[in-house]
């Protein structure tokens, strides 16, 4: 999940108490403490082992690669049509359910990929109740869409993921729909080609934004294409890791792939360009929607229940079917045991992980916005830039990165308590959970600074000032003022940094301490040895915490917009 | 004599090379209200923020009463100056409802807080607002919560940046008017920034003109309107016209009859004549009218004299002068004018 920020410039907080640089150090040491692992990655390409990459080249490569590539233009082609045909008709179109569906639309966010890659896989596959149910109709040889297949992968991942550009579409849609087609029709053009010459057109940035996320998300994927059998590069880079303890061979991919999402992020710069189109007036003003009757009003609704019960309820009620037949075991008090274990670890790693990152990019954060004037705007924005970089890269990059980056200093660390007198050999920093907390920092650095640095734009330098003229000194600003109106982004920001954690696999399956195991693991376990029932406990908890940012979205999605009441 | 409530003396503060306060010098009595006028970027508002001490100021002294706040190695942080200021976007607290706005300042008050916000709240005319929130509040009532909040721990000097710019035509005479009564019953002493001349007239009993960071001159409304120090300062404060005279002593010779002069000149001058010092009288100078414009209680009128030169008149609108009338005028009043 990630949310957007917009840069706007403001003035200085001039009000003299430090030198303005000095707020930057820590932002900048932050920023360090991200970017080294990647740079780590790159210096290693640099001394590649030659006879390795032959041998890659040779075998796995190519296919990783060729599927890399398909699998994301086809989550961004299915993210695409199904997020901008579904936002357009909720913003457009009057039809039964209509206020409903715009909300719902957003629950499968809720969703992990792998979870609900393992119910289709559970479902569609030769030996589910559907392809045997066909077998039964049309016979034994009947054709049949095999479900681990590049089609199986990108249709999970579609159903998940379009949910992004759903979001953003919608949004822009609704700021700028109203006046682009009252003035377009004031010019003779008809709603349907007032949308496409020119409110699609204008949605471009954001349509672009989300169908990007979606991509970036589908490279990273890792537990959806390993059930389907689909190799990635983000797969293979687990794959070649875990089963075959090959850290030299996945240290080198992770580097291709880093590079791979480094494109990837310049595409998407390029794509957007400055194409920031803004339409001023008509705020909180929506589109009148066009009321579809008869044959319109039942195929629109038709095909929000049909998406919705692909993308929700079915996977969802079978995954509660699951979990009561589970439960109805004998097994009952063994279950119990394990359950407790697992969230216990997994609610712990996340809580410190949201603490740890929430801090972190608050201590940004506030460093960037003290120093961005209107005039030197340059280096805030870069270590701003650099902080958040982690959120582009696949889990298992980072995991490569940080761990290639805090073997070295563990060891000299290890060895210098040792020399104190320790007698424990095991790795300090990455024998522990420190080195997992480090990766999720890493990787979610960006979720908590965008919602905590959107947040901070309510504060205007002026209302420091106003607090200031009437005689708070600067903590008493910090907790009166500033605390107050960021802590709805502060709390949003842990919530989703939460969230993510709950639901992270690559980092947490390479990089966790031995008998360290989260409920996503142990849903992973579960599925890939084909325990659809038992999975389906661990996987209905991460999807019910998964929902808060959801229901926090809908919320959100919910303010000025008048026409969503009636 | 009485001690002066500020006093600002040699101040200076540099961007780069640009002088944004070029060695500004005033000083304001107690309860005097004074109005720093200018166009944008002439250092106004940048002069507010160093008495406030927002800014920190390259060179010069701030003396708060007897307290120097800045200057001389004294510097006094903005907190503890006890200056009330008014933002031009007020700059209200979103997450704090009216009272606990006005009480924020309230910390260090000694005496009872509830009873000083409720004074307040009935000075600014909003009783039964106490809990709203600012977004629930128009934008004249915002205005007023934020005077309230600047007035409330009764500072010794009060602030105003551009503080009806945010408010439109029709409110703002009326807001003006109100706010001139509350600073007149807090008796505190003010300095606003405007950019709107006919606003520094109406509400101050002084007006500092300032240009390129200078102050132009300093004086009354009265004496900046009809006495400018030089032809921008008549210009920026209302329409002029500048005729060619020749004077002698108290009056001067012009295209328009022999006008009396404010002060003693000799040789060629150029006399400030303001559009409403222009009457119409059956056997004055003879004018034609060019152009008219009707506003209701008044008129505006181009005309021009037999020797080509070009006036503008304003007079009161119930005769209706039509293009090429032929007028008489008459200048009634002493002027002031400036050597050629």
């Amino acid at each position: 999940m990630s949310s957007i920020s917009f840069t706007k410039p403001y003035f200085a907080l001039s009000v003299p108490t430090i030198p303005r640089w000095k707020s930057l150090i820590l932002p900048l040491l932050i920023a360090l403490l991200i970017v080294l692992p990647l740079i780590g990655l790159v210096v290693n390409i640099f001394n590649p082992t030659i006879a390795l990459w032959q041998k890659l080249w040779a075998t796995t490569l190519p296919t990783m690669l060729i599927n890399t590539f398909v699998l994301m233009a086809g989550v961004g082609i299915g993210t695409l049509i199904i997020g901008v045909g579904f936002a357009w008709l909720v913003t457009a179109y009057q039809f039964w359910g209509r206020a409903w569906f715009e909300r719902l639309l957003l629950l499968p966010l809720a969703l992990p990929a792998y979870v609900m890659g393992f119910v289709f896989m559970a479902t569609f596959d030769y030996a589910g109740p559907i392809y045997t149910q066909w077998r039964a109709w049309f016979g034994k040889d009947a054709w049949f869409p095999e479900i681990r297949s590049a089609f199986g992968a990108i249709l999970v991942l579609t159903l998940v993921l379009y949910p992004y550009v759903y979001l953003l579409a919608r949004a822009a849609f609704r700021e700028q729909a109203a006046l682009t087609v009252e003035a377009a029709r004031m010019m003779g053009y008809s709603r349907t080609r007032a949308f496409l010459r020119l409110v699609l057109p204008l949605a471009r940035p954001s349509i672009v934004a989300g169908v990007m996320l979606a991509m970036m998300e589908a490279m990273t994927d890792y537990g959806t294409v390993r059930f389907f059998g689909y190799s990635t590069l983000s797969e293979g880079i687990v794959r070649v890791w875990e089963l075959r303890y090959d850290r030299q061979t996945a240290t080198e991919l992770a580097a291709l792939l880093f590079f791979v999402a480094l494109a990837f992020i310049a595409l998407e710069r390029l794509l957007r360009g400055r194409a920031r189109y803004y339409q001023q007036g008509g705020h909180g003003r929506v589109l009148p929607r066009v009321p579809l009757k008869g044959w319109g009003n039942l195929f629109a609704s038709g095909a929000c229940w049909l998406l919705l019960a692909i993308a929700f309820i079915l996977p969802v009620a079978q995954l509660v079917g699951w979990g009561i037949s589970e439960m109805d075991k004998s097994t009952i008090g063994a279950w119990r045991d394990v359950y407790g274990n697992y969230v216990g670890t997994s609610l712990s790693l996340a809580g410190i992980s949201a603490g740890v990152i929430i801090l972190f990019a608050l201590v940004v954060a506030h460093g960037v916005r003290r120093t961005s004037s209107t005039t030197k705007r340059r280096i805030p924005r870069i270590i701003a830039r650099l902080a958040t970089l982690g959120y582009a890269m696949p889990g298992a990059v980072v995991a490569a990165g940080v761990l290639l980056f805090l073997s070295p200093i563990d060891h000299a660390v290890t060895d210098f308590a040792e020399s104190l007198g320790r007698t424990d050999r095991s790795l300090l920093l990455t024998g522990t959970i420190t080195i997992l907390i480090y990766a999720y920092l890493v990787r979610y650095m960006a979720v908590g600074f965008n919602s905590i640095e959107s947040s901070l734009e309510k504060v205007t330098p002026n209302m420091e000032h106003a607090a200031r003229t009437l005689g708070a000194r600067t903590r008493r600003v910090l907790f009166r003022v500033h605390l107050p109106l960021v802590s709805t982004g502060v709390l949003a920001g842990a919530i989703l940094v939460f969230v993510d954690v709950m639901k992270e696999l690559p980092v947490t399956l390479l990089l966790r301490p031995f008998g360290t195991d989260t409920l996503a693991l142990w849903t992973y376990y579960l599925a890939a040895e084909s325990f659809w029932q038992a999975a389906a406990i661990p996987a209905l908890t991460i999807l019910v915490v998964g929902l808060i940012p959801v229901f926090l979205l809908m919320k959100l999605g919910d303010r000025g917009n008048g026409a969503i009441r009636t | 004599m009485v001690q002066s409530a500020l006093r600002v003396q040699g101040l200076i503060k540099r961007y780069g090379a640009l002088y944004a306060v070029d060695d500004v010098s005033f000083e304001l009595g107690s309860g005097d209200i004074l109005a720093l006028l200018g166009a944008s970027g002439c250092g106004k508002t940048t002069t507010l923020r160093l008495i406030a001490g927002l800014e920190t100021p390259d060179d010069g002294e701030i003396w708060l009463g007897e307290r120097r706040v800045s200057g001389g190695g004294d510097w006094i942080q903005p907190e503890n100056r006890r200056v009330g200021m008014v933002f031009q976007d007020y700059a209200l607290f979103p997450h704090l409802n009216v009272s606990a706005n006005i009480a924020f300042g309230l910390r260090q008050y000694h005496g009872d807080k509830q009873a000083r916000v409720a004074e307040m709240l009935r000075v600014v005319g909003l009783e039964g607002m106490e809990k709203r929130m600012p977004h629930q509040l128009s934008g004249g009532q915002q205005q007023r919560v934020a005077l309230a909040r600047a007035l409330a721990p009764q500072p010794s000097i009060l602030l105003l940046d551009e503080p009806f710019s945010n408010l439109d035509a029709a409110l703002r005479a009326q807001v003006r008017a109100e706010v001139r009564a509350i600073l007149r019953e807090a008796n505190v002493t003010s300095i606003f920034v405007t950019h709107d001349q006919e606003e520094a007239l109406s509400l101050a009993d002084k007006v500092a003109m300032m240009r390129e960071g200078r102050i132009l001159q300093f004086g009354t409304p009265h004496e900046i309107y009809s006495r400018p120090a030089n032809r921008d300062v008549a210009q920026f404060v209302g329409e002029a016209n500048f005729v060619p005279a020749v004077a002698r002593g108290m009056t001067a010779q012009s295209a328009l009859g022999d006008i009396a002069l404010l002060q003693e000149a000799h040789g060629a001058v150029s006399l400030l004549i303001r559009p409403e010092a222009i009457h119409i009288a059956p056997h004055g100078t003879p004018a034609r009218v060019v152009w008219s414009e009707f506003y209701g209680h008044d008129q505006r009128l181009g005309v021009i004299l037999e020797d080509g030169t070009s006036l503008v008149i304003r007079i009161d609108s119930h005769t209706v002068y039509v293009q090429d009338a032929v007028i008489g005028l008459h200048v009634p009043y002493a002027v002031w004018a400036y050597p050629d």
